[in-house]
């Protein structure tokens, strides 16, 4: 490789890291997201220039077609639906990762064959690189299938789950094994399979609150193969890359664990156990106190401290914007309101921020859960809107819940609650919410969307 | 130095500042951290055109579908943390537009 490309891989990977450090500040996280993108580009090009590259043509071909499905599924993803999205993203990434180093295999096995010493070194990441490229794609896949709600979100547990998840990972270390001790082409796709299957297995016991947090860690996990294949192919730029991934992932699943109260062990393994997220899913016919949008109307003009608590659910009905003019019309009124943004709201730690923001509700609206949980023994009425499991005092109370231990918002502090739920089945844990049935709780049925306009209508008639 | 030691050395270092660099971040920008760094691996694409550059017959077929997918991960990741990150950036400038009709 000529010292020019070796150089600008160098000044690429300096744009990796800088890329990282804007996106973790506001203000520079998308001049970092670009400086990331010009990196990764540049990069990509370089290889062009020096190295003596058959089939230009066709790689421009599939480059196109990728970019082309990538940029368009990126433009056309509704902002729910994101996380899955991210998921999606990074399950090609490791799929893609685990094809480069099958193709490497191939070629270690031919140079075996003709007698030649390959380091056990290359082998070694070789085999990581299959293995882990694999989980990552099936893992992805099934965590996108989750989100997307094509399968059911709960856990999903067999008795011999973990039987055969030990069994597989045994069979992955013997292939690898194998392929180190003498490569071949063959055991690399087999340990492929494998990984496939490992990866569904993984995630398919993880609960769906606790999915966006597996992404993050197959999102390292597909880092760390990029890594592995950058020292395979002795590439100092994807080392690097994704080294930095690989470790600042971790770093931030153990972050958003942290958020949740949850720790990692627990999220992937706890089912099997039978301690985790495994939830009831069924319909309360408990009694309830309902009311009319009117009733709820009058509640919320005569408050004079009011706190939304907005949920995944208001963004499935695509209602920010209802429930933004909702706001401003009792803001109007002399109504003091804030949004209380629990840290997990939405589907993923921050994604009600973007959520809201893209229904231009002003940044200091929004309040953070610490900074809120204090007020709301002053606060006449809270409002939330398709959120559950972020305010269900089980967090607090019940050792047993799926959810104890995880920070809530203390909404059962105010003097009124109001609930805008589609129905009366529990959240995305799968557990009840006691709130529900408590006497300052009112509930108003129907899509949040609905809702929120028969409401702003009532509110403004006041 | 041994070359391979060389390599375990850039890995060492690449983790501590990949922790390092992201230490600071408010759970606000958690999800379009992790997209960010989603889109980065994507230069994965990288290795897929230098391993179909070299490649034949069933192999080529292989490669170009990693570099497919990698091509994918990296430009969709990429624009769609942009995406994200444009709503964050647009907010105060929506909001000092918006401030006088309020008053109303």
């Amino acid at each position: 490789m000529p010292t020019w490309a070796e150089v600008v891989f160098l000044l690429c990977a300096v744009g990796f890291i800088l890329a990282l450090k804007g996106l973790s500040g506001p203000r520079t996280a998308r001049t970092g997201n670009l400086v990331g993108a010009a990196s990764a580009v540049v990069a990509c090009v370089v290889p062009f220039f020096y190295a003596d590259l058959d089939h230009v043509a066709l790689i421009l071909v599939a480059i196109a077609l990728g970019t082309a499905v990538g940029a368009v599924g990126a433009q056309r993803v509704q902002m729910t639906q994101m996380p899955q999205m991210v998921a999606l993203f990074n399950g090609v990434g490791g799929g893609a990762a685990a094809l480069v180093a099958l193709l490497e295999l191939q070629h270690f096995a031919e140079a075996a064959d003709l007698g030649l010493d390959v380091q056990v070194a290359y082998l070694v990441a070789t085999a990581f690189t299959i293995l882990v490229g694999a989980v990552s794609f099936s893992g992805s896949v099934v965590t996108f299938a989750k989100l997307q709600e094509l399968m059911t979100s709960r856990p999903v547990v067999f008795p011999g789950l973990p039987v055969l998840f030990g069994g597989g990972f045994l069979a992955a270390l013997v292939l690898a094994g194998m392929i180190v001790d003498e490569p071949a082409t063959w055991a690399g796709i087999v340990l492929a399979l494998v990984g496939l299957a490992l990866g569904v297995l993984l995630v398919l016991p993880v609960g769906g609150a606790d999915v966006p947090i597996v992404i993050s860690l197959l999102n390292a996990f597909t880092g760390l193969t990029v890594a592995a294949g950058g020292y395979v192919l002795q590439n100092t730029v994807l080392l690097v890359a994704g080294t930095l991934v690989g470790a600042s992932g971790t770093f931030l699943t153990l972050l958003m664990a942290g958020a949740m109260g949850r720790s990692v062990s627990n999220i992937l393994f706890g089912a099997l156990k039978g301690g985790s997220t495994l939830g009831s899913g069924e319909a309360s016919d408990r009694p309830v106190r309902s009311a009319s949008p009117e009733d709820v109307a009058i509640l919320l003009g005569y408050a004079e401290k009011v706190i939304v608590v907005p949920g995944y659910g208001l963004a499935v009905a695509q209602s920010q914007h209802t429930l933004r003019e909702l706001v401003e019309v009792l803001m109007a009124r002399g109504t003091e309101v804030d949004y209380a943004i629990h840290p997990v709201a939405g589907r993923m730690p921050g994604h009600m921020n973007v959520l809201l923001a893209e229904a231009q509700v002003p940044y200091e609206q929004l309040k953070e859960m610490d900074d809120i949980n204090g007020e709301f023994r002053q606060t006449d009425v809270v409002l939330v809107v398709g959120a559950n499991d972020v305010v269900n005092p089980a967090a607090r109370t019940t050792p047993s819940a799926p959810i104890y231990g995880m920070p809530i918002l203390d909404v059962d502090e105010a003097r009124q609650v109001v609930f805008l739920k589609r129905s009366m089945r529990p959240g995305f844990a799968g557990i009840e919410n006691e709130l529900l049935f408590e006497p300052q709780t009112t509930l108003l049925f129907g899509d949040a969307k609905d809702s929120l306009s028969r409401l702003l209508a009532a509110v403004k008639a006041l | 130095m041994n070359n391979d030691v060389t390599w375990l050395t850039y890995f060492v270092l690449s983790v501590f500042v990949g922790i390092e660099v992201i230490s600071k971040v408010s759970s606000t920008l958690h999800t379009p951290l992790m997209s960010g760094a989603n889109a980065i691996h994507g230069v994965i694409l990288l290795g897929a055109i230098l391993v179909a550059g070299e490649a034949d017959g069933f192999a080529l077929v292989v490669a170009l579908v990693a570099v497919v997918l990698a091509a994918v991960n990296m430009v969709g990741g990429f624009v769609v943390t942009d995406r994200m990150l444009q709503m964050f950036i647009r907010r105060p400038a929506s909001r000092q537009a918006r401030r006088p009709g309020k008053e109303v």
